[in-house]
């Protein structure tokens, strides 16, 4: 009866962020999952493991020993042609690095969530997404859910963008610890039907690239010589990144069709059309910046607002259109990661450099990082950067709210 | 796929007017003699084995890391000079110390 449920019925469920996680691998029936724990993740896990043993999930559930071999188990099982999942966080993350290049160098489809933490020392297992966006350059998409709905909803997408044969990366779905892993708000479930009719199993031949069978040998990895196609490949990686754009963007729209969420690109614009202000920034923080938007809005000022959906692929060509179609006078870039000697301090502060620069637009730029290890940032603190991206803009100078060094506005920093 | 043309990657590459668009997403080879060249060119040291002391056990071949040991019906063990890189683990693991491991000289012959 409850698999009749299940099957044919949407539910709405009050859910932790991680439970979210859990449930999307749920819907996405996920052949394999490899754990390890470590706090924030530990609850997707322990919650998979409970479906698993309920006999509610039809999956193996590995028990690994580290997560390098969380890390591994996923490539060799994505490498049959299984969909796998896992989860992880901060120092988990970075132990398994060596791993997370080799599913991107192999193109597995893996999908990963992560409850981002700070990294140690000295220890710190709050929201802060350094841990994630350590990974940039291994070739996984990167994309933030800034709701726990867009966690469920993010983790179906990413299955989808990723198996695509054009595409074959592994994604990671990063949301906050605490701040979103273990709290709880309601998220719907679309009946697992109606998920499977969005998300169709992976080929039984497994993979098109990439198949291990034990009736048709092959094998991958071997080395190759620098007169040979390293280069090329690394460079297909790169050209995949940005022709993945195109089906992200039809993945999400087909998800608005099919089940009514619309989580419009690669971006998500709020109040941008007649903006002066402008605030990019990721996560949860980027949800609660439309309460600042909107207080700011009733005051007369134009203020807006982009939540930076995904990091990798970069929206390149999505910010430089909305920077040449807005007539802006400044914008902020907003990192809750430190990017230690980097031009601005943060990540995206950094990239976003690149697109202002491309545009050759003349906007007064002004990166922020904030948030660092789980220090809140409040709405009322988000108002007052949009005063300090007006006083910056106005005279170069900011008031006595935040400090600015070497060109980057520190919030909160004491 | 690659599968398809499994030449493609086993040589230096892919045809001159070829490019990074025909390749497949990874590199993948067959399961082919020789994929990655002909290692016994790395070799410094050669395996020999004493036809006296071998009672054709196995574990030479049960070791070889590349496969080079050959058991036919009635004779063998015979190593495959073309791949057998000279690891020596062959001689080390032989329960009749029956496998020596002598120099190679300039004027080897790789089979």
């Amino acid at each position: 009866m409850d698999e009749m449920i299940e099957e044919r019925a949407d539910q709405t469920l009050i859910l932790t962020g991680n439970e979210a996680a859990a449930w999307a691998a749920r819907r996405a029936k996920v052949h394999v999952v490899t754990a390890f724990p470590i706090t924030p993740q530990t609850t997707v896990m322990e919650t998979i493991a409970q479906f698993v043993d309920a006999g509610k999930m039809n999956s193996q559930f590995i028990r690994m020993e580290s997560e390098h071999s969380v890390m591994a188990g996923m490539v060799g099982a994505s490498m049959t042609g299984a969909r796998t999942f896992t989860a992880t966080s901060g120092q988990g993350l970075l132990y398994m690095a060596e791993l997370v290049h080799w599913a991107a160098g192999a193109r597995l489809p893996v999908v990963t969530t992560i409850a981002s933490r700070g990294i140690a020392p000295p220890w710190n297992i709050w929201v802060d997404y350094s841990d994630v966006l350590s990974m940039r350059d291994t070739g996984w998409m990167i994309q933030f859910a800034s709701t726990h709905q867009e966690i469920f909803d993010s983790v179906i997408i990413n299955y989808k963008v990723a198996e695509n044969p054009e595409v074959m990366l592994p994604a990671f779905v990063a949301y906050g610890g605490f701040t979103q892993s273990h709290t709880s708000k309601p998220v719907a479930l679309p009946a697992q039907g109606r998920i499977d009719e969005f998300l169709p199993p992976p080929p039984r031949k497994g993979w098109p690239h990439l198949h291990l069978d034990p009736d048709r040998p092959i094998v991958h990895g071997n080395i190759m010589m620098p007169h040979q196609e390293y280069m090329e490949f690394r460079f297909k990686i790169h050209e995949t990144m940005e022709r993945a754009k195109s089906v992200i963007q039809e993945a999400i729209r087909e998800f608005k069709v099919d089940f009514g969420r619309d989580y419009q690109g690669l971006i998500e614009p709020y109040f941008t059309e007649d903006a002066e202000y402008l605030l990019i920034t990721i996560g949860a923080l980027a949800e609660q910046a439309k309460d600042a938007v909107d207080n700011l809005r009733k005051r007369g000022v134009r203020a807006g607002l982009v939540k930076l959906r995904y990091y990798r692929p970069f929206p390149t060509e999505d910010l430089a259109a909305l920077l040449e179609a807005v007539n802006l006078k400044a914008v902020a870039v907003a990192d809750r990661s430190i990017a230690y000697g980097s031009p601005t301090g943060g990540h995206i502060s950094s990239d976003f450099y690149s697109v202002l620069r491309q545009t050759r637009q003349e906007i007064t730029y002004l990166p922020v990082v904030w948030g660092l290890g789980g220090r809140d940032v409040t709405v009322e603190e988000q108002v007052g950067l949009f005063e300090d991206l007006r006083e910056f803009h106005e005279g170069g100078r900011v008031g006595g709210r935040n400090k600015l060094i070497c060109g980057t506005l520190w919030v909160g920093l004491r | 796929m690659n599968e398809k043309k499994p030449k493609a990657n086993q040589k230096s590459g892919l045809p001159a007017d070829s490019g990074w668009r025909e390749l497949p997403h990874v590199p993948v080879s067959l399961a082919v003699m020789g994929s990655i060249g002909k290692t016994g060119e790395w070799r410094i040291f050669r395996p020999e084995i004493s036809g006296e002391k071998c009672n054709r056990c196995g574990i030479c071949y049960l070791y070889c890391p590349e496969g080079t040991l050959v058991f036919k019906s009635g004779t063998g063990p015979e190593i495959n000079l073309t791949y057998c890189k000279g690891c020596g683990i062959c001689a080390a693991e032989c329960p009749r110390k029956a496998i020596s491991m002598k120099p190679e000289t300039a004027g080897r012959n790789n089979g």
